[in-house]
């Protein structure tokens, strides 16, 4: 046993409290301060951020950086491996496929950013309308959503697209014109619970008018999920587009986009893999890079998933 | 349970209904007649060919016929193909896609939730990683893009699988892994999250507390309530190899459904849009009520009782 | 005589991101057959950290033993491999959880899950363990356990679900049944049966029960012998009467001072202020320095040698120290009216 020299002035009282004891460890943060750092944290979704962003700008600037551009046919230099002229080689047309892989980033990234978009704006005014409002407004107006939510999105894209003449309007209208029903079903969803919230209620017991309850608590505390849902919506219109295009009902020449590249290569895949391997992989980095964002972003936004 | 089946054959003879007439009407509003892709015909031929196909009643009339004979299965005659009826096309491709199909679930199924188990139990350890690695890449590439790959890499380079047709089980390979790929990888990682949630729920400690064996409680306690999700799964899953079977049929050269169906629409064949179209969704409706009818089996909480629907 | 449990000196913690958290730092008491051990503690303090790690329910890693012995029947159960421990849980020890609700499996029937422990480790078959599951049930007060034995856990109320748990735990008659916090989670009318329950199981089969709680209501109800937990470490310990009418820790002070009683109606409940000691980083002394009204210089640095007032009761503060300021228990720590009951 420890022998412990103590003199009486050890069991002087603590006189005063120097302990904090109602101290709440760590500072506190705001919530989206609190999610930004979480998601600094996450390497992975970072560096979809930085892939997205570079793509961006590639977008713009590739075909000038290759002094080529994306519809020059020439024949002669038809389906040439990549080298110092071609970096990416020729497609069947002799077409530079560098300057043809940043033009169809430009066309990629517009129809998924456009559909996430349009997506966002009639699912937000819809769901926010119906979880609002509540009773007979939400029953009617969610039965419509159901019954379309029904219907394979696909099947009806393509319905859509053998009906309305080519074009990449076209294509956009027909991926939003069932597609804001996810997005819908999330805002009322999110929208029910908080007005079910006790803070909620507490707030309008406080006196709350409504604007000040849309506005300061119910629309901060819904933008995670639907944040995620839009950053979600992008690679899948992307990847839509691809495969509309696959199936021949993307956008007309002579606009191209990966999937119409990647379309046009697949006939000769077997002597020229690397036609389909630039906008192949080039979809998929995109998709990856916003599914990490999006993954990264639900874990930063949802502080009980940690 | 008589009762609640009879309700949802309810419901499904009303979507079917409206989807009926959804699919009529576009498909009469579509742009050019159903001859307008061949070369042209003579006025006097088309006007005999409309007569031939019913195409002069009036609108209502031809709506009203349509409904009789989608009652009857039969979907009247293709345009493009002269002599061969809608009905006849779906009877002869369909085996095809099932097989297909079918094979495709099966594998997203057994390899997703194994993935999945094998991520969960390993968590934050180098089996989850992996399998997270595999699981968002798999989200990532689209399944026509993984065909390619696997058609370059396996039948073109490697010549170890054929390249494309349906003539054996060698030839399914390729098509049912390519069509899988997407639905497996969401498989993997849901089933990893619900994993991860069962193995922290009270009553696995329960389990353990009663001197279950590691295997026992993972097995037979964890895995039964971690698959529930994934069985409310399998309806977006027929959904999805469903659509996906479109492309991966075409990349493969397959004479199933899918195939059939993107062939009708470049060559806009309404009768077979149509009647392919309908056919799917007999098929998508059916295997909705055949998920939730073997989710109220695993899952003893939800009832497939006269109240109907779930809790 | 050796008794039934002892657990001596045992420490426990886990690795988290931030570090290693002290959850439980050389906790000793001893369990003999036929008595009710109550440990008491608020949330944190290290109660439930204590009692699953004597059946090694603790996940290892992030947890792990740092220290100290669980001597089950004259058995170092720390040293047992994982098999080992397989065959002591549910047979030997075996344990209920606060949430009736979601402590039993919701797609296992519960006949099945009764079953389950009697076929492994009593070697019954389906049939004869059905047919004990009913005695089970039965015994437990679960009325017509016949029918009850092919439902699930959602087709019962949360009382009954408790019952069911606790006809689990009692299957293979175990030496120890582990209580952890067993009517939390309940109705008041329900906590009541429970614990009559368990009082009057415990006459028949001669179970030691262990049970932790933070309700000092329950412990006067059941309980034979206290265990007061604070900051991962026992503060005092004592038979049921010398914890309610000689506590001599501030903190059984303070729990007691934080209970309602019935004869004084119109005072205020006394709430202990501030929050529990950060277990990354354990103070040196007493954990309860930060929130002890009479802390003393000493307590910051050095933590008290236990004190044993009585064969039963031992006290680690260093206001028994006899340099220290005599002070007496307040008002609200007194217990007051008749006996306490149980």
């Amino acid at each position: 046993m420890e022998q412990l020299k103590l003199n009486n002035a050890d069991f002087e009282p603590i006189s005063d409290k120097k302990f904090d004891t109602e101290k709440i460890a760590g500072e506190s943060t705001s919530y989206w301060k609190d999610a930004w750092r979480r998601f600094r944290k996450n390497k992975l979704a970072l560096a979809g951020v930085v892939i997205i962003i570079l793509l961006g700008i590639m977008s713009f600037a590739g075909g000038p950086i290759s002094g080529q551009n994306y519809y020059q046919n020439d024949l002669m230099n038809a389906n040439q491996k990549p080298s110092a002229e071609h970096w990416f080689g020729t497609d069947n047309l002799g077409r530079d496929v560098f300057a043809r892989t940043w033009y169809g980033a430009k066309i990629s990234l517009f129809i998924g950013l456009m559909a996430a978009l349009i997506d966002l704006i009639i699912g937000i005014i819809w769901g926010a309308v119906a979880g609002f409002f509540g009773g007979k407004v939400d029953e009617y107006m969610m039965r419509i959503a159901d019954i379309l939510y029904g219907v394979p999105y696909l099947l009806v894209v393509i319905l859509l697209m053998v009906i309305m003449p080519p074009g990449l309007w076209t294509l956009i209208i027909a991926m939003t014109i069932t597609g804001w029903i996810n997005m819908a079903r999330i805002v009322r969803g999110q929208v029910m619970q908080l007005r079910s919230e006790e803070y909620v209620m507490a707030s309008q017991s406080l006196g709350a008018s409504n604007s000040r309850l849309l506005f300061r608590h119910l629309v901060p505390n819904t933008m995670g999920p639907i944040l995620v849902t839009l950053t979600l919506t992008i690679p899948s219109a992307i990847f839509t587009e691809a495969f509309l295009s696959f199936l021949g009902l993307g956008v007309p020449a002579p606009l191209a986009s990966w999937g119409t590249m990647s379309s046009d290569a697949l006939g000769s895949l077997q002597y020229y893999p690397f036609q389909l391997f630039f906008p192949a992989f080039f979809i998929c980095l995109t998709m990856l890079a916003f599914n990490v964002i999006g993954d990264g972003m639900r874990d930063a936004l949802d502080p009980k998933g940690r | 349970m008589a009762k609640y089946l009879l309700k949802r054959l309810g419901y499904i003879l009303v979507s079917l209904f409206f989807i009926v007439t959804i699919t009529f009407f576009l498909m009469k509003a579509a742009p050019g007649g159903p001859f307008a892709s061949e070369r042209k015909l003579p006025p006097a031929i088309e006007q005999q060919m409309n007569e031939a196909y019913g195409l002069n009643d009036p609108i209502i009339k031809q709506y009203g016929d349509y409904l009789v004979n989608v009652v009857k299965f039969d979907f009247g005659p293709s345009f493009k193909y002269t002599g061969q009826e809608v009905s006849d096309i779906i009877k002869r491709s369909f085996p095809y896609s099932l097989i297909l199909g079918l094979e495709a679930i099966f594998l997203a199924l057994a390899v997703g939730v194994l993935l999945g188990v094998v991520a969960a139990l390993k968590h934050n350890k180098f089996g989850d990683y992996i399998a997270m690695v595999i699981a968002v890449l798999g989200i990532s590439v689209p399944s026509f893009i993984m065909a390619t790959i696997l058609q370059y890499i396996f039948a073109i380079k490697l010549q170890a699988l054929p390249v494309a047709r349906f003539e054996s089980f060698a030839h399914t390979i390729l098509p049912a892994v390519a069509l899988a790929t997407t639905p497996l990888a969401f498989i993997a990682r849901l089933m990893r999250s619900s994993m991860l949630e069962v193995l922290n729920a009270d009553y696995i400690k329960t389990a353990k507390s009663k001197g279950m064996s590691e295997r026992v409680v993972t097995y037979k306690h964890a895995l039964r309530n971690a698959i529930l999700p994934v069985v409310s799964y399998l309806g977006p899953l027929v959904v999805g190899i469903l659509t996906g079977s479109f492309i991966i049929e075409k990349i493969f050269g397959i004479p199933g459904l899918g195939n059939e169906f993107v062939v009708s629409v470049t060559n806009r064949d309404y009768t077979v849009i149509m009647g392919t179209t309908v056919f799917f969704s007999v098929l998508l409706l059916f295997s909705i009520l055949v998920v939730d009818l073997i989710y109220g089996l695993v899952d003893p909480r939800i009832k497939v009782t006269d109240g109907g629907g779930k809790e | 005589m050796k008794k039934l449990l002892e657990v001596k000196d045992l420490s426990v913690s886990f690795d988290t991101f931030a570090g290693e958290v002290k959850a439980i730092r050389g906790v000793t008491f001893d369990l003999d057959k036929n008595e009710t051990l109550a440990i008491v503690g608020e949330s944190g303090s290290g109660k439930s950290v204590t009692a699953q790690s004597l059946m090694r329910l603790i996940p290892m890693p992030p947890g792990k033993f740092t220290g100290g012995s669980i001597h089950f029947e004259g058995e170092d159960l720390t040293q047992k491999s994982e098999k080992q421990m397989e065959s002591i849980r549910g047979q030997e020890i075996s344990m209920i959880f606060q949430d009736p609700m979601t402590s039993l499996n919701p797609t296992m029937t519960v006949g099945k899950q009764i079953a389950e422990g009697l076929i492994k480790h009593q070697n019954m078959s389906k049939k004869a363990a059905h047919d004990r599951g009913i005695e089970l049930l039965k015994l437990v007060g679960i009325p017509n356990p016949e029918a009850r034995i092919k439902q699930y856990p959602h087709q019962y109320s949360g009382g009954m679900r408790q019952r069911a748990m606790i006809a689990i735990a009692l299957a293979c008659n175990p030496k120890i049944l582990i209580a952890d916090e067993p009517t939390t989670a309940l109705d008041v009318t329900i906590q009541a049966q429970i614990l009559d329950l368990m009082r009057e199981l415990q006459e028949k089969t001669g179970t030691a029960i262990i049970l932790i709680t933070h309700d000092l209501g329950v412990v006067a109800n059941a309980a034979s012998r206290v265990a007061v937990m604070y900051g991962g470490k026992i503060v005092e310990t004592g038979n049921v009467d010398e914890i309610f009418y000689n506590p001599k820790h501030p903190y059984t002070w303070g729990l007691l001072g934080s209970m309602p009683k019935l004869d004084n109606e119109d005072e205020e409940l006394q709430a202990i202020p501030g929050s529990p000691p950060d277990l990354l980083d354990p103070p040196k002394g007493c954990p309860f320095v930060t929130r002890c009204p009479y802390a003393m210089k000493v307590c910051e640095n050095h933590m008290p040698e236990y004190t044993e007032l009585s064969d039963t009761q031992k006290t680690a503060c260093w206001l028994l120290d006899e340099r220290a300021p005599k002070v007496d228990p307040p008002e609200s720590a007194k217990v007051g009216g008749s006996k306490v009951h149980g």
